[in-house]
């Protein structure tokens, strides 16, 4: 029978909790996290202003006019008491990605630090079923799991002033795809043609945090035509 | 828009719902202020209103309306001719409505009634500067800019009175609620913040503020594993020097927080300017809301109009 820890509320000021679930980046403690996020979503306390799901917390934004600290913890600790609070699973989300070129321009740099060949690092990348921990950063940006120990690389010493929408990058232990232009600092090996974030699609955002994400490799041309679409 | 000054923008209460999708708050710095200048204004109070920071605001009436202004606004003129804070005023088509850089305080709003009507984006109308979303076009304000304004147009309001205006220039402590790190740092750390003079620099915008001070070392690294921030949270990368952040605050961060402003002092952090001094005294949890839920009902009664 696996350990549930009893979760810690931290207060951040007097409207925002952080309730955390474990310690470090942990695929069990982070699906506890999502799980609680629901629950308490399910719940619709209408005291509750956000539920943000992070690595291993779930920040709750209250409002102090409408529920009390006290009320609060109670209500997460009815919540985190649900008995299949881990089983859950999120949604399967596939995302094609065209590796290397100009469109992934660090994966010849990846595979020669791995000392890999770039086609196998394409490969390793493309195996897992990720996790995504949080979404964060910046709009629909996904933080995923469970990247081959065998990618793990460190940040670029000098972050990008312009990453291009669509790239997709290691950093660490870390995989994610950058959903606008922004700066940043992650390995880039390649580029999905999907908009991850569009304001003019319902809904706008693509992946949501607690899904599990799958990388399919295509061609330039297959890109291009999807890119074109 | 005749001219907007250095940074004027579209804001109301902000897009709470998405943080989870890692889209920030965004909205007014000063939320008391925009929802008591919608109040008098006869809006609800999370009406769209205009954010002007630093003054330098000129606007033409192309329509009669009834506007409020609230926030330090000690520079606004109407037709020239000074116009009080606080209050709501008519002004006919072609009035010219001017505001000033505050002589305290760096952000005054406007409320026209109807509220500003652009298109709500992701279920609010707050620009969102560096998503490039939300108010009009994303952007800030320029001149030749012609805003929309709502039609649905409630009954004004009295002044706001006296004792719900903040007292931006009093320079008072701003009270902090401790955490939700506070044990990443030691005793003494806590002590320098608690009983240090913190200078804010030029590095201040919507985001945040990074203050200069005493150095705040930490007990162990600076690194948190990434979680959620709430507006006041106060930072402190490895480097020492605390961070406020604020309305367009990252989603995620993953720095040690010594400590989060209360909300009941947040309009006054909101309107700090660079090289405004700033000190901080810790109250517990339940002085924080005890002084929010009185506030709050000072707001409830002038709202009801029993102010």
């Amino acid at each position: 029978m696996a350990h549930v820890p009893v979760p810690v509320l931290r207060p951040c000021g007097d409207s925002a909790v952080s309730v955390e679930l474990g310690e470090g980046i942990d695929l069990a403690v982070n699906r506890r996290v999502h799980a609680l996020g629901r629950a308490l979503a399910a719940r619709s306390h209408p005291g509750i202003v956000a539920l943000s799901p992070a690595y291993r917390s779930l920040f709750v934004e209250y409002d102090p006019r409408r529920c009390s600290f006290e009320e609060l913890a109670l209500l997460v600790e009815e919540a985190a008491q649900l008995p299949d609070l881990a089983a859950a699973r999120g949604a399967e989300v596939e995302i094609p990605v065209c590796y290397g070129g100009v469109l992934g321009p660090d994966l010849e740099e990846v595979a020669a630090f791995h000392g890999l060949d770039p086609a196998r690092v394409a490969e390793l990348h493309a195996a897992p079923v990720y996790h995504v921990y949080l979404v964060g950063f910046t709009p629909g940006f996904p933080y995923l799991g469970g990247l081959d120990p065998r990618l793990h690389t460190p940040r670029r010493a000098t972050p990008r002033e312009r990453v291009a929408a669509g790239s997709v990058g290691i950093a660490d232990r870390q995989t994610g795809i950058y959903p606008i232009e922004s700066p940043g600092g992650w390995q880039l090996i390649g580029r999905t043609p999907l908009r991850l974030f569009d304001l003019g699609r319902e809904p706008p955002f693509l992946v949501p945090a607690g899904a599990r994400l799958r990388f399919l490799p295509i061609s330039r041309e297959e890109y291009d035509r999807l890119a074109g679409a | 828009m005749r001219s907007a000054g250095p940074l004027a923008t579209v804001q109301d209460l902000g897009r709470r719902a998405w943080q989870h999708m890692g889209v920030p708050v965004a909205g007014a710095m000063d939320s008391l202020a925009l929802r008591l200048a919608n109040l008098a204004a006869g809006n609800p109070e999370g009406a769209a209103g205009i954010e002007v920071t630093l003054g330098g605001l000129e606007a033409e009436f192309l329509s009669p309306a009834r506007f409020a202004v609230a926030g330090p606004g000690t520079g606004v003129r109407l037709n020239g001719t000074p116009v009080p804070a606080w209050e709501c005023r008519k002004a006919r088509a072609g009035d010219v409505l001017r505001l000033d850089a505050p002589a305290a305080g760096a952000r005054d709003y406007l409320a026209v009634a109807g509220g500003i009507a652009v298109p709500p984006v992701l279920g609010s109308r707050s620009t969102y500067l560096r998503g490039g979303f939300g108010g009009l076009e994303g952007r800030p304000l320029r001149a030749g800019d012609v805003l929309p304004v709502g039609l649905e147009v409630g009954e004004p309001r009295g002044p706001v009175p006296p004792t719900l205006r903040p007292d931006y220039a009093a320079g008072a402590p701003l009270r902090v609620v401790l955490g939700p790190q506070e044990e990443a740092f030691p005793e003494e750390a806590l002590a320098a913040f608690l009983a240090g003079t913190f200078r804010v620099t030029p590095r201040a915008d919507r985001m945040g503020c990074l203050l200069d001070g005493p150095r705040l070392a930490h007990r162990g690294g600076a690194d948190i594993v990434s979680e959620g921030i709430a507006e006041g949270s106060v930072q402190v990368p490895g480097d020492g020097r605390p961070i406020l952040l604020l309305a367009d605050r990252p989603t995620t961060g993953g720095y040690a927080k010594i400590a989060t402003v209360a909300c009941v002092d947040l309009p006054r952090a909101a309107q700090l300017l660079p090289g405004s001094e700033v000190r901080f005294a810790a109250v517990s949890l339940w002085e924080a809301r005890e002084l929010l839920l009185w506030r709050e009902y000072a707001v409830g009664r002038y709202k009801e109009g029993a102010g």
